[in-house]
């Protein structure tokens, strides 16, 4: 059992294994439904993954696990914010199974920090992501929410959220 | 779709989803704590949202842990609420949660 809290997400997307695929690893898709963010890695266990927004480093991870089309994992280091840039990586795991004409994609993030502020942050960015994911796959186009526009909004929102769950948290004792 | 809805209109089943938000990657055991509900009752209600996909069960060694799965409930928003709505709304909602509820 590993400590502190850990996200679980579960969507099913119609479209094949192989495309979903494709759509989490390879940055001229990722940039078109996860907030404009491009993803690059040569994809090899041990590499750097790093994921660009308006040219500008935003996190970057290291590869733990490559087996395409069944099982991606990355560690996950925010790196656009000097309060997120403190903590030590996260893990993020996507596993895709064939479900009924659809995929059964799982997000699973999890090894964050006690009391990570990250965490705080980014609860609630996952489903914009996957839903505008979904979009994509099914429709050709990710949602405006989690568009190129919306990225800033989005970290600004994250750093607010942070601050915020830090506060309450100091209110609490 | 029709799951998710027929899922949620149910005041125990969306307890169940409170708990869980409260407090995620919890087992059969302790979700049945300080609850007026049988164990088969929970057992069954937990499928229900399982099958809708509101609940997903992660297997850590011999423990089952359930966990909130949002991604449905954001897909309905998604449905009816526009881009430009989202500021606005969450306006709103701060405001009735600072109302109601100062000690929040």
């Amino acid at each position: 059992m590993t400590s502190g809290p850990t996200f679980v997400y579960v969507t099913y997307i119609a479209t094949t294994p192989e495309r979903l695929w494709q759509a989490l690893t390879d940055g001229a898709f990722t940039s078109q439904y996860w907030f404009g963010t491009r993803i690059e890695s040569d994809w090899r266990v041990g590499s750097r993954v790093t994921f660009w927004r308006d040219g500008a480093l935003s996190d970057s991870g290291e590869v733990l696990e490559y087996t395409p089309p069944r099982r991606l994992s990355y560690t996950w280091h925010v790196e656009f914010h000097e309060e997120f840039r403190r903590e030590k990586p996260s893990r993020v795991t996507f596993e895709l199974e064939p479900a009924v004409d659809a995929v059964k994609l799982t997000i699973v993030h999890d090894q964050f920090e006690p009391g990570s502020k990250v965490f705080a942050a980014i609860n609630g960015g996952w489903p914009k992501v996957l839903a505008s994911l979904k979009s994509f796959l099914e429709t050709g186009r990710g949602l405006a929410v989690a568009g190129c526009e919306a990225a800033k909004p989005a970290q600004d929102e994250a750093i607010a959220r942070a601050q915020r769950g830090a506060a309450s948290a100091r209110a609490r004792g | 779709m029709d799951a998710v809805f027929k899922a949620l209109a149910d005041s125990s089943r969306r307890k169940l989803l409170d708990r869980l938000h409260a407090r995620n990657g919890q087992t059969l055991g302790e979700l049945c704590e300080r609850l007026d509900m049988t164990r088969q009752a929970v057992s069954k209600h937990l499928a229900v949202l399982e099958g809708a996909n509101l609940v997903v069960a992660v297997r850590r060694g011999r423990e089952k842990l359930h966990y909130l799965n949002p991604v449905p409930i954001h897909e309905i928003a998604e449905r009816w609420i526009d881009k430009y709505e989202h500021t606005r709304l969450q306006a709103l909602s701060d405001l009735k949660k600072k109302l109601e509820n100062r000690n929040d």
